[in-house]
């Protein structure tokens, strides 16, 4: 009936208004602004590319790109993305933590059509960065290059040579092969390595507190044996798990071999420890080494990059992605899916990554050959084995997948691997009752 | 016209009333409070309220559970080691704070004038630096690998403290770093009741042959009680709900065994994304402090009445 009444007049007008509405701004028009929110960059010239990139596509497209550049310090990000779920105003864009994505899922756009795209040029994205960005099937976020990092065994190839007897640059070298010995680098062989190195006064710097670096390597050490604590539903797998058993039995004893304070060590600690020549050995992405360039150059020469140990149920590499997600609240949402998929390109990640001397892992396999990660030095080719390569024959991991995130991340967040571990190598429980408290931390997260 | 002159009466009448109310001592007192009420209705009694509508909600906020939150979090072990915690550390912290701050505002008190007001401003330095900032400066000197302290200590060959790596030590450490935080507020609150205790009750005292302890116990005391207990009361609530030491210091570790309540809170809430739980952490003292805060208040009330009868 309404139709009846529509003068033609009146349907112009009507179009005339969409079209100008919908018109990208032209001359004389006001730009319309995207604000965004990025993760503060540690790499002090890593937020450049995302400045760079951004202003670049602001340009081509008539759009005022703001960005803010917000740091983890203190929580500040998290505390951003909290206040605007619960405002449902402020940035079109916001950089969010590998499980948030789960946690604020309902609020963000689906960018199904972004990652279909990327996904068709560049093949299948990192498993991890998928699991922890996709919810009931569909992309809620885009896995982001900036800020994305691995965290391979950073070592000292000199004490790790003149302790423990290896020579890992013949193990892994800056080609896409494997040394003689690559096959040996299990866990049983980094034990007997991280006891002469402890011997020797130079121990291996692996946190063991409440921090990301900590819950990453420790989860990957877990997923190595086959280890997990809860199923896909979020059930807890503890009760007559062998693996789990098996794990905890070494971790505990890989502690006594680690500094007596690890257990209060944050995700700076092991940085600290590899940067003052005290330890031979952390997990961690190229940053320490980057400042050893800078504050202990004798130290960053004698610095290597290579897989993490693999165990009984293969190799597995510490991952941490962060996420670009769009807001359903969000003003600009069109402009929002254009930009991030501009940042996903594979230019754009290399300039982001280059950038950031290395430190920044795209979310796509075949873009793990970026010339950077060869020719950065001293020594040159120290980081080439920093981005998982096909002869690494290893997968990305994250503590406490395959639980669903909203139980995955309380888990992450309060740390209850290393926990479980410090209840028994430093709290002197059994296992058995470690384990129990595990279980019981476990059901009490999953109520309510 | 007979309209206009109809309109024009309630108008002039309205018009009195208003002058009226505006002449009257209560209506303008109350205006001039609008601004101080709207500040506390916006900045504490709605997010109080809002909190404690958060945390009757399930984890998606998407259903109302009542008291569920509570009853799930003191099944847990880890939630009933922060309550044993958090009295531990505020209960510690504030006889600390409240002995300490007591014993420097007598010594400021018997020191001449003239270099009082020196001491008294560098006493004063730790409590006017901002705590997450001084907190930093401990952790410095805490730190695991590098503490200063041991540094010093390894000087005398005392073996290195783990401060923030052993349980105990890690406990110590916060509450060392919350007391040389807080002892300056304790000490100017003192310093001045004991400037307020009128000189003849002393000079009454030795006449009478009273000791050292017994001015103490008989006079000074008795009238700084007001004082102690608002000081005691002010701190207790203020320490329970202490965030910024236990975030900078240990962050709750190790396993949990620092974490106070709004540390606690604050991982449950925010960074674990259970913001409903999150509030029913940081409102589960609310109930304790809020009785505590009327007994207290109650107390100070009657003895001001029986003061001024």
């Amino acid at each position: 009936m309404a139709d009846a009444t529509l003068s033609r007049r009146g349907v112009l007008a009507g179009g005339a208004a969409i079209t100008a509405l919908q018109a990208p701004a032209v001359f004389g028009q006001a730009m319309p602004t995207l604000r965004c929110a990025f993760w503060d960059h540690w790499v002090p010239t890593g937020n450049g590319a995302l400045r760079q990139l951004c202003g670049q596509w602001g340009e081509r497209n008539r759009v005022n790109v703001s960005l803010d550049f917000i740091n983890t310090t203190g929580n500040q990000l998290q505390l951003t993305a909290a206040a605007q779920a619960q405002s449902r105003s402020g940035h079109d864009i916001i950089s969010l933590a590998p499980w948030d994505v789960g946690s604020y899922a309902d609020q963000l756009e689906p960018v199904d059509d972004v990652m279909g795209r990327l996904i068709v040029k560049y093949g299948p994205a990192n498993q991890v960065a998928e699991f922890l960005a996709k919810h009931r099937g569909g992309w809620r976020a885009v896995p982001a290059t900036s800020g994305t990092q691995n965290k391979p065994a950073l070592c000292r190839f000199d004490l790790l040579e003149q302790h423990a007897g290896l020579d890992v640059r013949a193990m892994w070298p800056a080609e896409d092969r494997r040394g003689p010995g690559a096959d040996n680098w299990t866990w049983d062989t980094f034990l007997r390595a991280a006891e002469a190195c402890h011997r020797a006064g130079v121990p291996f710097g692996l946190p063991m507190g409440q921090f990301t670096d900590a819950v990453d390597w420790v989860g990957a050490l877990f997923a190595s044996y086959g280890a997990r604590v809860t199923d896909e539903r979020g059930a807890p797998t503890i009760r007559g798990n062998g693996e789990l058993r098996q794990v905890m039995d070494y971790a505990v004893r890989l502690a006594r071999f680690l500094p007596n304070d690890v257990w209060a060590w944050d995700d700076a600690s092991n940085n600290r420890a590899l940067i003052s020549g005290r330890s031979a050995l952390v997990f961690n992405p190229p940053s320490a080494w980057a400042v050893a360039k800078r504050d202990a150059p004798q130290v960053a020469e004698r610095c290597w990059t290579i897989p993490m140990p693999s165990g009984p149920r293969g190799r597995f590499l510490a991952y941490l992605p962060w996420n670009s997600a769009i807001w359903a609240f969000g003003r600009q949402k069109t402009a929002a899916k254009q930009l991030l998929e501009f940042l996903g390109e594979r230019e754009s990640a290399e300039v982001t990554t280059t950038t950031s001397n290395g430190y920044d892992i795209p979310p796509f396999a075949t873009m793990s050959d970026f010339r950077v990660w060869s020719a950065e030095g001293p020594p040159v080719g120290t980081i080439y084995n920093y981005p998982l390569k096909a002869h690494h024959q290893a997968t990305p991991s994250i503590a406490f997948a395959p639980a669903p995130p909203e139980l995955a991340s309380q888990m992450y967040i309060q740390a209850l691997n290393t926990k479980v571990i410090a209840r028994v190598a430093q709290g002197g429980e059994t296992i058995e009752a470690a384990l129990g408290w595990l279980e019981r931390e476990i059901n009490n997260m999953r109520r309510g | 016209m007979a309209d206009g002159g109809a309109m024009a009466a309630p108008r002039a009448a309205a018009g009195g009333t208003m002058q009226r109310m505006a002449r009257r001592k209560s209506t303008v007192a109350f205006l001039l409070t609008l601004p101080l009420l709207a500040v506390i209705g916006g900045l504490v009694a709605w997010p109080a309220a809002y909190a404690m509508y958060l945390s009757t909600l399930n984890r998606r906020m998407t259903a109302f559970i009542g008291l569920e939150n509570f009853a799930i979090l003191l099944d847990n072990e880890t939630f009933r080691g922060v309550i044993w915690q958090s009295c531990f550390f505020a209960i510690t912290a504030v006889v600390l704070k409240a002995l300490i701050g007591f014993w420097l505002a007598h010594m400021l008190h018997h020191i001449p004038t003239k270099g009082q007001r020196l001491w008294r401003g560098m006493l004063l330095v730790p409590w006017v630096i901002p705590p997450a900032l001084s907190t930093l400066g401990w952790w410095w000197m805490f730190e695991p690998s590098y503490s200063s302290l041991n540094w010093l200590l390894a000087v005398f060959a005392v073996p290195a403290v783990p401060w923030l790596g052993e349980p105990w030590w890690a406990r110590v450490s916060v509450i060392i770093v919350n007391v040389w935080y807080g002892a300056p507020f304790f000490m100017i609150m003192y310093l001045a009741a004991l400037k307020s205790v009128p000189e003849q009750l002393y000079e009454a005292a030795d006449i009478d042959g009273a000791t050292g302890w017994q001015r103490l116990r008989y006079v000074t005391l008795p009238m700084m009680r007001n004082i102690i207990s608002i000081t005691v009361l002010f701190s207790l609530i203020v320490t329970f709900a202490n965030y910024d030491i236990v975030r900078v210091l240990t962050n709750g570790g190790p396993r949990d065994l620092t974490h106070v309540f709004a540390s606690y809170a604050f991982q449950v809430g925010v960074l674990s994304g259970n913001i409903p739980r999150g509030a029913a952490v940081s409102l589960f003292m609310f109930p304790l402090l809020a009785v505590i805060a009327y007994f207290v208040l109650r107390g100070i009330n009657e003895r001001t009445k029986e003061i001024g009868a």
